[in-house]
């Protein structure tokens, strides 16, 4: 054998006067975490049969290949590297042991945020690994790294974290808990913060025109969200965090298996803000005080045999805000000028059940049944203004998966049947409004298997308050060449405004709400109809060995028929129906590449051009950012002996924002036409001392940028001018918090 | 003799029917190394006609299918996996179609399996 490497040396010798010998050295790290050689593992070129073994000291030499340049190095009971083979000496080169996938191994090889190459929608796929980077500490708050979606603040009082996408606000996107519609109606300004992120599994963000499967609400996206699941989940996960505002937050989950076939979950989230904050002296709190008691109780059965899947979950919530300002007591001072205060409290109630079968000699046909019933009770007041909601809510959504003639047609079908009550209480006036549909959907996916792929949707609805109607959603994808996909999509979204439940931030204005409907159903206003369409690429590829991303995407909504919300008046607020145009156009291009060995950097660049006709002209939609550039930077270091550091950085500059007109205020309480841009940025430092325990501290905000005066006339809140629905930036300065998850 | 012939005719309906599934499950190995052969062979083998369902496992070299034995049978799907360079038992690639093969997908020699295989499964 030494022999015949021999006859290779002199052959790669005589072949070429420019090779040389390309050196290293194997090694392993032993149990203290310190290296040792590792003797006679092989080292070849790959896809060859020239190479060595190494020494005794773990050294190896062998003839530059230029042809080939990866080295792929291996030893029996260690998992083989291939390595690219970019200078002479190559140092050192560590192998891992050859154990059974683990769940480290797992880790190491799919990336935490994915951008998929092969589905026929633009996904992206976010796990809990990328939830972490947050830290903190529900579903609103998971998506502050990640660049698909934007994350705003309602208002300066209230202080909810809202998101976007596309340009347009939450309600125009569909939200779906294990793809059954959440956040919705009552819930869509707080209901992000009603889903704790260490429940969390993993998020699919889908942009544009959803599947038909979940109804016709969605306009300008999906975000769905899995929850951890009783039978794969850790047997026990504790964690708590605290920051520097008194805000206190902690989680547990607890698991059992009962059969190898059924589980069940105990999940109690519990979050404390106790910070009586007004570091910017405008009387108000910067943030609100809170209480919110958050329980759920899961059970999964799984018989692979069989074919039958099973979830059902209960979760009740109960959760109390208090804002306004610092003197306020609510004992004396509830609903009296003595001080400008309010208090938000909800309780909510979730109920489902899903249950699914796999004919066990068909694996591409199953059915599968999704039912859930939710009461939402919100009783609040701001300042004078006093709101209350009552939203009970039922789905039912009944799916059958099958194949015509083969996998490369298959096709989804179905019936769903929802109800929705509100009953709402604004400043005594009540409103009440009864929604049911029942619908009918029908979905076929072809796949040429030679790059052509698409999902062709069509459903039918009858709804008592939207008429009868056709939802049609087409998603298409085509490789164009290796490692790159070009993807297109059009569909269609209706939806009926819930104006108070969703623009609750008005209520700590003084604006007088007009609302100028023309006898539809929903306030008098007529429902919302929209197109969305639109167009992305991504290409994968190697550069230097590593892989880097590129994509692009342009996405149009076109609106047919809108409810306007016009801040546009100072004095006012008012909603009534579109009379000209209303669009978003939104261009999103990001970059990806793992600079150095583990060092993986994102960029995003992302485009608004949202404007809509009002009555008062056309205008840019107000505080929507003209561009957002985000970056992140992360970094781990190797995990030795389960010990391990893990960094993260993320930078996000947002262009001027345009404010509402409040030319109609006396000239103190007047603001510029534009809004500064300005900059985030948030850091993170986890360490891992074990499998079992981690602790981290962070920082938000670190260039402690806030909005001046973020409330417009905050010194007289029962006057004619107070104004807090004009934020474009933080009101909290910066927040630096610590945490620790022990899980088993 | 219309009752006869209606018999008859249900009859040989039924006796097709209960010697020819239409969703019949059938295996049998196939050689192989990686995710780039299970691409391969899964694609050749649901294109024919008549079959509904296939996979292949890399580690055990199973191929199993869920076909209409009225519209195919297991030898055309084996002609149809060795037209693109996977031999099975009876049926062998033709040398021009598996020279073609990407290294690591060169199952004849034993130690390509030991190549590095990369990302080809995705």
């Amino acid at each position: 054998m030494r022999q015949l490497f021999f006859l290779f040396f002199v052959f790669a010798l005589k072949s070429g006067f420019s090779q040389f010998q390309v050196q290293g050295k194997v090694l392993e790290f032993n149990e203290k975490g310190k290296t040792i050689p590792i003797a006679n593992a092989n080292v070849y070129w790959l896809s060859s049969t020239i190479g060595t073994t190494t020494d005794f000291d773990g050294k190896f030499s062998t003839p530059y290949q230029k042809n080939i340049r990866q080295l792929v190095v291996s030893s029996v009971g260690y998992r083989s590297d291939t390595i690219p083979v970019n200078r002479p000496n190559l140092g050192n080169i560590v192998l891992y042991p050859n154990v059974v996938l683990d769940e480290v191994v797992v880790e190491k090889e799919v990336a935490p945020i994915q951008k998929s190459l092969f589905k026929v929608q633009n996904v992206v796929s976010v796990d809990s690994r990328e939830m972490l980077k947050a830290a903190c500490c529900n579903l609103s708050e998971s998506f502050e790294t990640n660049p698909a979606v934007d994350v705003n603040v309602s208002d300066a009082v209230l202080g909810a974290k809202q998101i976007q996408m596309l340009g347009l606000n939450s309600p125009y996107l569909m939200f779906t808990q294990e793809n059954m519609p959440s956040i919705r109606g009552a819930s869509q300004v707080f209901g992000l913060s009603f889903i704790p992120g260490s429940w969390i599994e993993s998020i699919q963000i889908t942009k544009g025109a959803g599947s038909v499967l979940n109804g016709f609400e969605s306009i300008s996206g999906h975000i769905n969200s899995e929850l951890v699941k009783p039978l794969t989940d850790k047997r026990f996960f504790l964690n708590f965090y605290a920051n520097n505002f008194e805000r206190y937050e902690f989680n547990t989950r607890l698991n059992h298996n009962i059969t190898d076939d059924l589980g069940v979950g105990l999940y109690i989230h519990a979050n404390l803000r106790n910070g009586y904050i007004d570091n910017n002296d405008d009387s108000f709190y910067d943030t609100p005080l809170a209480r919110q008691i958050n329980f759920m109780n899961r059970w999964q059965f799984m018989d692979p045999e069989s074919g039958w899947v099973s979830y059902a979950n209960i979760q009740y919530l109960s959760d109390t805000k208090e804002l306004g300002q610092t003197d306020f007591n609510i004992d004396g001072d509830k609903l009296t000028t003595n001080a400008w205060g309010s208090e938000i409290e909800t309780s909510r109630l979730d109920i489902s059940a899903k249950t699914g079968y796999v004919f066990p000699d068909l694996p591409y046909q199953s059915f599968g049944f999704q039912t859930a019933y939710s009461a939402h009770d919100q009783n609040s007041f701001y300042g004078l203004n006093q709101y209350d909601i009552n939203h009970r809510s039922f789905y039912s959504n009944l799916i059958f998966n099958s194949i015509i003639g083969s996998t490369q047609h298959k096709f989804k079908t179905g019936v769903s049947l929802t109800y929705d009550g509100f009953e709402e209480n604004v400043n005594n006036t009540p409103f009440t409004r009864y929604d049911n549909s029942l619908g009918a959907f029908f979905e076929y996916t072809y796949d040429s298997l030679e790059g052509l792929s698409f999902v062709a949707g069509l459903r039918a609805d009858r709804h008592n308050n939207l008429g009868t109607f056709i939802t049609p959603r087409l998603h298409l994808r085509y490789s164009l060449w290796d490692k790159a996909s070009f993807r297109a999509s059009f569909g269609r979204g209706i939806r009926g405004a819930n104006i108070f439940a969703e623009n609750q931030q008005l209520f700590a204005s003084s604006r007088q709400i007009v609302i100028d409907g023309t006898n539809g159903n929903y306030y008098g206003l007529q429902p919302e109809k929209a197109w969305n369409y639109g167009v992305s690429f991504i290409q994968k590829l190697y550069l230097w060995n590593r892989v880097l991303e590129f994509s692009m995407d342009y996405y149009r909504t076109q609106f047919d028929e809108q409810v306007v919300v016009d801040w546009e008046n100072a004095r006012e607020i008012a909603f009534y129906n579109l009379e000209g145009e209303s669009f978003s156009n939104s261009v999103q291009v990001d970059l990806n590449y793992e600079i150095l060995q583990d060092l993986h950097l994102r960029t995003t660049y992302k485009y608004f051009d949202v404007a809509t006709e009002y009555r008062s002209g056309t205008f840019e939609k107000p505080l929507q950012p003209n561009y957002r550039f985000f970056v992140n930077l992360s970094y781990e270091t190797l995990k030795i002996a389960e010990k391990q550091w893990r960094f993260d950085v993320t930078g996000n500059w947002l262009g001027r924002q345009r404010l509402p007109n409040t030319n109609a205020n006396p000239e103190e309480f007047q603001l510029a036409e534009w809004s500064t841009s300005y900059n985030l940025f948030n850091a993170q430092i986890t360490r891992v001392l074990s499998n079992k325990f981690e602790v981290y501290v962070g920082g938000e905000n670190i260039g402690n940028f806030t909005q001046p005066d973020p409330i417009l006339s905050s010194s007289d809140p029962f006057g004619t001018y107070f104004d807090s629905t004009i934020l474009y930036g933080p009101v909290l300065e910066s927040l630096y918090y610590v945490g620790f998850r022990f899980k088993i | 003799m219309k009752t006869t012939l209606i018999t008859c005719i249900a009859l040989f309906f039924m006796a097709i029917g209960h010697s020819q599934d239409k969703n019949k499950t059938v295996s049998f190995e196939v050689k192989g190394n990686c995710g780039m052969c299970k691409t391969r062979i899964e694609k050749a083998a649901v294109k024919l006609k008549g079959v509904k369902f296939a996979t292949w496992n890399s580690e055990t070299k199973l191929f199993e299918a869920i076909i209409d034995e009225r519209k195919v049978t297991i030898p055309n799907i084996q002609k149809r996996i060795a037209e693109v360079g996977h031999d099975s038992e009876g049926f062998t690639a033709p040398d021009s179609v598996y020279n073609k093969l990407p290294d690591c997908c060169k199952y004849r020699d034993p130690s390509t399996i030991h190549m590095d295989h990369g990302n080809h499964n995705q």
